[in-house]
């Protein structure tokens, strides 16, 4: 049965688009069939992190207003024939999305894929309503820091009071996801540490992603991080979140960097 | 005497109040008439005590004596009759009860018990999951408990107490109207914002040494006091 998942968040810059490209990519290389919605209507950009901005003919809001059926505007992935992207329009705002539209589209995609994967907008406005709104489950992506904290609990208090499933007396399934994690910030006491962030989210934890030039380097290229270097650390850790979303259990830690030999002298003489 | 005559007297207080009568029509024969009442007061002793009875002759052609007879039968059933309506005021005598008119119709509310409110209203507010940043909780009837925590940038409102099974991280307001002894207790505190009937303590203000712990905070004149609970 497909399910319908939100990476959502809140707060802006904390890796939603990052977070939808790696999860889609790493279910679709597990056989899912997926596909990945941006709902960031007028500031999208998950075409570029999956290398797709220039075969994007039409987009979303055309499907709503039937300009273009579904078909036309899902934009099949270079690498991976499992995976499909659904771009945002960018030359339209937020309020061209409405419910009936939102809800049509997700119904149409749930019987061709097993995975709708929403990349929310950040805020609390209409984008980020809509996107989560018919979720089935929702990843949600939280940096260690006080704000983002804050954020992602109020999107979680959302998440139990304004989706269709919370409507019907039902829950959506959380999943908190913590991303650029840096293990020694942490250590010195400059991060919040992934105590402090579940003790305040009460979310059960699907995965810790660590800070990393990867990540950057992955999205310049136009590709979810888990295709570009599937063995750098930030990939490793998305590999086992896609995972554990699948039912399997996976043992959670931090994946740090594999040192070779010279890494090690040069890491020692650092410190 | 002691004459202190008041320059002006005061006007005579009086005041407008009515009260709803019931009327007897009187038909003929008289004597069957006077049975069927005699009925109706087996059936319900004591229903007309002390309620107004007034006499309506308006269907009958009745001499004055017979009027003074008929007020005469109603007080040996012990119903003294109020007023009379319906007839010439000639035929009254000073010493039957008076004339009457501008009566109007009214419906008689049927006197039966008032029922029992269906569900006593609940005087406190549980929530067994825990308060999010920007959920407000108002519950101005009572109590509120919370079986979690309360986030930063969460609100809870309540006319009572506040418990919160938990930590309290958000703003809490208790005794919003007016209950002085109203009381916040919470098992952890870090809390932005108490107040107890608008007797507030920002975060600021709260002793830092106290951060963490069992808490309750309580009202004392004025000033808001927190404590440890141990």
């Amino acid at each position: 049965m497909a399910k319908v998942l939100v990476v959502t968040s809140g707060k802006g810059g904390v890796g939603k688009t990052t977070t939808t490209a790696a999860l889609g990519a790493t279910l679709a290389q597990m056989g899912e069939k997926v596909v990945v919605v941006d709902f960031d209507v007028g500031l999208r950009n998950l075409d570029l992190v999956l290398g797709a901005e220039r075969r994007v003919v039409f987009d979303f809001i055309n499907v709503v207003q039937g300009i273009a059926n579904l078909s036309q505007a899902l934009i099949r992935d270079k690498r991976l024939e499992n995976l499909w992207l659904l771009p945002a329009s960018q030359t339209r705002d937020k309020d061209a999305l409405t419910e009936e539209g939102v809800g049509k589209i997700i119904a149409e995609l749930r019987t061709k894929f097993d995975w709708i994967i929403c990349d929310s907008p950040a805020g609390i406005e209409r984008g980020a309503m809509l996107a989560m709104r018919f979720a089935d489950e929702a990843v949600v992506v939280t940096n260690p820091e006080v704000s983002s904290v804050r954020d992602s609990d109020r999107i979680i208090g959302m998440l139990d009071s304004k989706t269709v499933k919370a409507e019907k007396g039902e829950q959506v399934q959380k999943h908190l996801l913590i991303t650029r994690f840096d293990t020694a910030r942490a250590a010195r006491g400059e991060m919040l540490s992934i105590e402090d962030v579940l003790d305040i989210l009460a979310t059960p934890l699907l995965g810790i992603i660590p800070e990393s030039q990867d990540v950057l380097r992955a999205s310049n290229v136009g590709a979810p991080v888990t295709l570009n270097d599937a063995d750098c650390p930030p990939s490793r850790a998305y590999i086992d979140a896609a995972r554990r979303l699948m039912g399997e259990t996976v043992p959670m830690m931090v994946p740090t960097a594999r040192k070779g030999l010279m890494d090690r002298l040069l890491g020692r003489r650092a410190a | 005497m002691d004459a202190v005559a008041l320059p002006k007297p005061k006007p005579i207080r009086m005041r407008g109040r009515s009260y709803v009568a019931f009327v007897f029509y009187p038909v003929v024969p008289i004597m069957d008439w006077l049975e069927e009442v005699d009925a109706t007061l087996r059936q319900s002793p004591g229903f007309f005590a002390g309620k107004p009875v007034v006499l309506d002759l308006s269907a009958v052609d009745l001499s004055e004596n017979a009027i003074a007879q008929l007020v005469a039968n109603f007080e040996q059933r012990n119903l003294r009759i109020l007023g009379i309506e319906g007839v010439d005021a000639a035929r009254l005598s000073p010493s039957l009860p008076p004339l009457l008119n501008g009566g109007r119709h009214c419906v008689i509310a049927p006197n039966t018990p008032k029922k029992q409110e269906a569900k006593p209203k609940p005087a406190s507010l549980l929530l067994d999951h825990q308060v999010r940043s920007g959920q407000s909780v108002v519950f101005p009837e009572g109590d509120i408990t919370v079986v979690g925590s309360v986030s930063s940038g969460a609100e809870l409102v309540a006319g009572g107490s506040i418990h919160v099974y938990g930590t309290l991280r958000g703003r809490a307001m208790a005794g919003i109207n007016g209950n002085l002894s109203a009381r916040i207790y919470c098992q952890k505190i870090e809390a932005e914002l108490l107040a107890i009937d608008g007797y507030y303590r920002t975060a600021e203000e709260i002793d830092a040494t106290l951060y963490s712990g069992p808490t309750q905070v309580w009202l004392q004149g004025d000033a808001v006091q927190i404590t440890q609970l141990n």
